[in-house]
Order: C-alpha cells, then structure tokens, then sequence
C-alpha cells in the first residue's frame, strides 16, 4: 500500500501550518478528508441537488436515489441484513439518543439497570442519566483495570434480572482498547439483553459485520470515516425500529396526520424527522467507496503497523507515560509527559505542525478512575506513517527542552 | 507566534512553583471555576476586609503551566491591593490578552508590571486565553460573592 498516495488525495495535507508540514494526529477527533468527498458535495450542489423523498421532479428523483444509495453502501459496508435497518442521524450522539430517548421510553421503569464501563464517552453516559432523572433508572458502571480492559467478569457481576441494556464503546477513545464484544453480546444473549454499541473509533478502523456480531444497536460518526461532519448512522435490529417510537416529531416522519390522531410509517422513515444533511449524506457515499478502496482490512493492518511502531518508540522515550496496555489496542496512543501538562504539550507540538488532541477526551469518569486530568492523545487514520510518529517524538523532546525538563 | 513568547522563564517558574496555592488561613470568600473543554479546575480563597481590602488571597487547583501560573501571579499582584485597585488590574488584565492593550495601572511597582506583562504572549494563542483569564474571573466571583461556578464555556 501506497501511504504517500493516499495521503495526496487529501487536500488538507498541501497547505502548511506554522510554515511546517502537518502531522495530523487527532483522526479519533474526526478524520480529515479525501478529495472525492469533497468534490462530490460540490458537484452534487452543483449538479443534482434538491430536497429529497417529497417532490416529483426529475432533481427530486435524482436527489433521492443518491441520497438512497448511501444507505445501501453502509448496509453493505457493515453487512447488516435490511436496508431499512440503517437509520441516518447527525452523529452517534445523536444515534445514542434516540436509542436511549425511545428505548427508555418504552421499556426503562424505575429501577430499571443499564450497564456501561467505566470506558465510556461522555456520549455513551449523558443519555443514560437523562434516563435516570426522567426514569429512574440505574446506572452501573463496569470496571476497567489499569490496562484500560473491561474483563467479562466486570459486567458479568453487574447483571441482574433488572438489567434492560448493556451499551459499551466498541474501542476507547482513550485507551485504544478493543473491547471484548463478542463476548459481551453472547453473555449478553444468554440474559436476554439487547447491547448497544457506541462504534466511533471502531467502524473508521475495523473490519464490521453486524449480523455476525449480533449487536442490537450500532452508532457511528460519518465525520470520523472521512466523511462529512453532520452525518451519523445508527444501525438497529429491525425488530427494534419497529417496536420503538418515533423520535423527532416532524414532516417527512409520518404516515397519515389527522386532526385528532397521526399514525406513522415504517423504519427508516419513522426515525428521519425534517430535511435531513442530505449532501453530507450523498457525499459519504464516497467516504464509503475511499475506504472499500483500500479496504478496511488494509486499513487496520495499517494503522496497527504505525501504532506499534508509535508504542515503541514512545516506551523508549523517558520522560512519557502510556495510558493504558490493552492487549487488542486500536490505533489510539494517549500519554503525559512528566511535569508537563497535556495542553502545554498540544501547544508545543502545534510549534511544529503536530496536530493532536490533549484534555479528557469527553472521558472525565476514566479520567477520574485513573487519577490524572488529563491526557495528551495522538490518534491515527491512513494517512499516517512512520514519519509522523517520528515527528511526534522529536517534538515530545522539545517540549522537555522548552519547560527545561 | 513564538513559543518563547508564551512560555517566558517567570511564567515556568510561577507554573512549577505556583506561589499561594494553598487554602489561605482566615479566609471569608471563595469561588470555583472550570474549564470543561479541558477540565481545569481553580477554587480561589480571599480575605477581604472592611475596608475592602485583599488582605490575603490563594487558590488550589490543576491545569496546565498557564493556567497555574496566571493564578499564581494573580494572587502575588492582589494580594494587599484595595479590591477597586483589583477589579481595574483584572480589567486589564483581560483587556491585554483579548484585544491586546497595555496594562496601564499607576498603582502597579515596575516588577509587578514586569510579571503581568510575561503572559501577554498568551493573545497569540487564542486557544489558551481562557487558561490565563480562569483564575481572574474565579476571583471577581469571590469577591462579589457570586455563588455560581466560574464557566469557561458560558
């Protein structure tokens, strides 16, 4: 595989920052993306653009059998069985929240238990306790240890017959840790648990097959796969969609609206209330074609191939710590300096083109647990190279030079 | 933009060895402050008297050299000023790292001048102003008794 090629179909990568070359390390921030994606939203603007599923005019069509093919690319890409079972929203946030809004609202009572890990983004925790003040539903959190794993025994001692769902981050955005899932979904299987996955850093990394993998619920961030911002997928069981209520209440969303009652239709379009991003939309499918391109498995070797390399050369560096040590470590490398603080760190290393994110990383649980308050995370995509890691490093030392560390 | 601007050897030494941070004895106000985009935390300790005048003042908390060290200077320069004195210091202050002003403050000694200025490098780091301004603001609300916590994001 080709790094250098790849990275030159990205745009971002011809402009300098700070006079330097960029080293852009904050892809699990949200990935940067390919010129396909971005001519296509031009072109469809240009081109085909119009609202779609409403009107009757040639663009209307056009609109909506593009707009309609990025559902068939993602169902495909993740190997879900029904088109329908692919549900657009704005991000995973967005994906959690609905799931959590019309889930609870159906099947959470008081006293009702939701399992998450100690792991979660604060995406995968704010929706559960906007649950526990509306519903009175309890939270419990799954232990992780000082590698940063979640064991099976950590959320196997949590379950209860009071336990309605199980929802865990599919990698840590943190840690890197690849969580057990399959695991977790069979426990989870035997209990009768429906699990929702919060797939952020695992579907622009990992290889997805959601019908092997059993899951009830799976979130992503189009923005993360080189996409564009403003689009999510949730990916739900269709026995679920079509239990569940609808969630935003608008045109587009219904069936038959009458004075006294409104009935609604089916999945996908009972969950798609309003105009949705709908040339973000359109322009994901190429994100989509991009990453099939390379394929998804080149992708993880890949980055698993400059993680290690990173890890490596990080360990050798005194003066940084590694957050966590997981066994299965997505492409996610988070540490401090001794006697520097994560954002000084992010500041000095922008000095030199180095792009990264330093803070809590929306993980202010994990945070706590392990007893730091922040971190600095350098986390990667495909355009990524030995080089960059090199980069890093250097400029790790001159942030010793600069706090004469 | 230079680095040497920001990270000038007062503001390292006030950020590994923050002067006042501690819980200053007698006090009779406090505040908290947060970032939460990055999770820094200052709670500021004041002894004002009657004749509204800061006769002590400290902080704890955690965060980055900038942020520590601007609560450190803070309280260095503060402390024994008549709160008006303050409030125009903080002014200031703010002024220089938002619109890039010179303190211009007849009550301040050429050292504390000095000190103040070393984070006017901070304008050039848009990002890191909020770091800077955390503790000043942590401070008025101490002083004014304003019960809420100080947000960055607010």
């Amino acid at each position: 595989m080709d790094i250098k090629e790849i990275k030159s179909k990205f745009p971002i990568f011809s402009n300098k920052v700070k006079g330097k070359k960029l080293v852009y390390l904050d892809s699990a921030n949200s990935s940067q993306k390919p010129k396909v994606v971005i001519d296509r939203i031009s072109n469809f603007y240009s081109k085909e653009f119009s609202n779609v599923g409403r009107s009757m005019h040639s663009l209307a069509v056009t609109a909506t059998n593009r707009f309609e093919e990025t559902r068939d690319l993602i169902k495909n890409f993740i190997n879900a069985k029904l088109r329908e079972e692919i549900v657009f929203t704005k991000n995973a946030t967005e994906g959690i929240n609905l799931i959590a809004t019309t889930y609870g609202e159906k099947f959470i009572q008081d006293k009702d238990e939701i399992i998450i890990t100690e792991l979660e983004h604060h995406a995968n925790y704010v929706p559960w306790h906007f649950l526990r003040k509306r519903k009175g539903a309890v939270i419990k959190f799954a232990e992780c240890d000082k590698q940063g794993e979640v064991s099976i025994d950590s959320i196997k001692k949590l379950i209860t017959n009071k336990t309605k769902l199980i929802a865990v981050t599919h990698v840590s955005n943190v840690t890197g840790t690849i969580l057990p899932l399959n695991k977790i979904i069979d426990l989870a299987k035997t209990k009768k648990i429906p699990v929702l996955i919060d797939g952020c850093q695992g579907a622009p990394h990992l290889k997805l097959d959601v019908q092997k993998l059993d899951c009830d619920f799976y979130v992503m961030s189009c923005h993360k796969m080189y996409g564009p911002t403003g689009v999510g997928v949730l990916y739900a069981k269709k026995k679920w969609l079509d239990e569940l209520p609808p969630y935003q209440g608008g045109g587009g969303m219904i069936d038959e609206v009458k004075k006294d009652d409104i009935s609604f239709p089916e999945s996908p379009t009972k969950f798609e209330a309003g105009t949705l991003q709908t040339a973000e939309i359109v322009g994901f499918a190429e994100s989509i074609r991009f990453i099939e391109n390379i394929g998804i498995k080149n992708i993880t070797q890949h980055e698993k191939e400059i993680t290690e390399y990173g890890l490596e050369k990080l360990k050798k560096n005194n003066s940084v710590s590694i957050i966590g040590d997981p066994k299965d470590r997505g492409a996610i490398l988070s540490f401090t300096i001794k006697g520097i603080h994560p954002h000084d760190i992010a500041t000095i290393l922008d000095d030199d083109g180095v792009a990264i994110r330093a803070g809590h990383h929306c993980c202010q649980i994990l945070h706590e647990k392990m007893g730091i308050p922040a971190t600095a995370r350098a986390s990667l995509g495909i355009y990524n190279s030995k080089e960059d890691i090199d980069i890093l490093n250097e400029s790790i030392n001159k942030c010793n030079k600069v706090f004469n560390n | 933009m230079d680095l040497k601007e920001l990270y000038q050897e007062i503001i390292l030494d006030h950020g590994k060895n923050p002067r006042n941070k501690k819980k200053c004895d007698g006090f009779n106000k406090d505040a908290k402050g947060n970032n939460p985009l990055c999770g820094d935390k200052v709670h500021v300790f004041l002894k004002l008297n009657d004749e509204k005048q800061v006769e002590d003042i400290s902080f704890e908390g955690e965060g980055c050299a900038i942020s520590i060290a601007s609560a450190s200077i803070m309280t260095e320069i503060i402390k024994g000023k008549d709160f008006n004195v303050a409030k125009k210091i903080l002014e200031n202050f703010i002024n220089m790292l938002k619109e890039g002003y010179k303190p211009s403050i007849n009550s301040l000694s050429d050292n504390e001048n000095t000190t103040i200025m070393s984070l006017s490098g901070v304008k050039q780091f848009p990002m890191r102003v909020k770091c800077a301004t955390l503790a000043w603001h942590t401070f008025l609300h101490a002083a004014e008794d304003n019960k809420k916590v100080v947000n960055t994001e607010k």
